[in-house]
């Protein structure tokens, strides 16, 4: 189990662009921290979720 | 008494009396980036020039448009002008003793550190939902060293106690509901936008005097 945005979710072993990609994200929207740093952007596909991690999509909304 | 403009020396004074000299020694000696200079920007780059910041960095590739009035800190008489400089310009009014730099250009992941390269906060007040991931993520890539200030989810004509500050990382914050999308057609109403500019602004300032 890994924690994301607060909520313990089974997803050990997916990249961080599958799971962005399962849940509904859209990648131009979002920024994703991985314990506590930031996931750059070219790295979603290679970054692969672990036990334990917590991970925080912000996802942003538009206006301003 | 007559209508005059204060002293550099006579405004310090008074901020100092109202903020402590501790307090307004760090803000003078402080520089933070404003990008965007809409709702938020403006709102944010007023309250952080009345507070004492020593330098603003204003950045906006938008004129001011008679849509924008009901909730920029704009005047009727600069629809048409760049925003960089109107704002500036009423900013100039309010705390003539700020130091500004302007910026009339769009910011893209190539250029934002020329843009900003010289604030040790940078504040996020763009309106597109894809403008703030991408200076977000430019920002934490690759100036590592920045508090970043951003916003989201401030539209719309829900409660205003929904807006709020939250602290991501250490050196990355976000205010706003989260969730108020001006894309689902809700609108942006000034006292809402300007909670969430005032979060922001106030957490600039946090930052700036060590208190986050």
């Amino acid at each position: 189990m890994l924690t994301i945005n607060g909520q313990s979710v089974e997803a050990a072993g997916k990249t961080v662009a599958q799971y962005i990609a399962e849940a509904g994200y859209n990648t131009a929207r979002i920024a994703v921290e991985l314990n506590q740093a930031i996931v750059p952007r070219a790295k979603y596909a290679e970054t692969v979720l672990a036990d334990g991690d917590v991970v925080e999509v912000v996802n942003f909304v538009g206006g301003g | 008494m007559e209508p005059h403009k204060p002293t550099h020396e006579e405004m310090l004074s008074a901020l100092e009396l109202r903020q402590g000299t501790e307090a307004v020694r760090k803000l003078q000696a402080a520089c933070v980036a404003v990008c965007g200079l809409g709702g938020l920007g403006s709102n944010i780059a007023i309250s952080l020039a009345r507070a004492g910041v020593g330098k603003l960095i204003l950045v906006d590739f938008d004129c001011v448009d008679v849509t924008n009035l009901h909730r920029q800190q704009y005047k009727a008489n600069q629809v048409g002008l760049p925003k960089p400089e109107a704002l500036m310009a009423n900013l100039k009014e309010i705390a003539p003793y700020t130091e500004f730099e302007t910026h009339f250009e769009k910011a893209t992941a190539e250029n934002l550190d020329k843009l900003v390269g010289n604030a040790q906060v940078i504040c996020e007040a763009f309106d597109k939902a894809e403008a703030k991931a991408m200076l977000v993520n430019t920002v934490l890539e690759t100036m590592p060293s920045k508090y970043l200030v951003a916003a989201s989810g401030m539209a719309g004509f829900e409660s205003g106690n929904a807006i709020r500050t939250r602290k991501v990382t250490d050196k990355f914050y976000i205010c706003g509901d989260g969730v108020s999308d001006v894309d689902g057609g809700i609108g942006l109403v000034a006292p809402r936008v300007m909670l969430c500019a005032a979060h922001q602004a106030l957490t600039a300032i946090r930052l700036i005097l060590g208190l986050e």
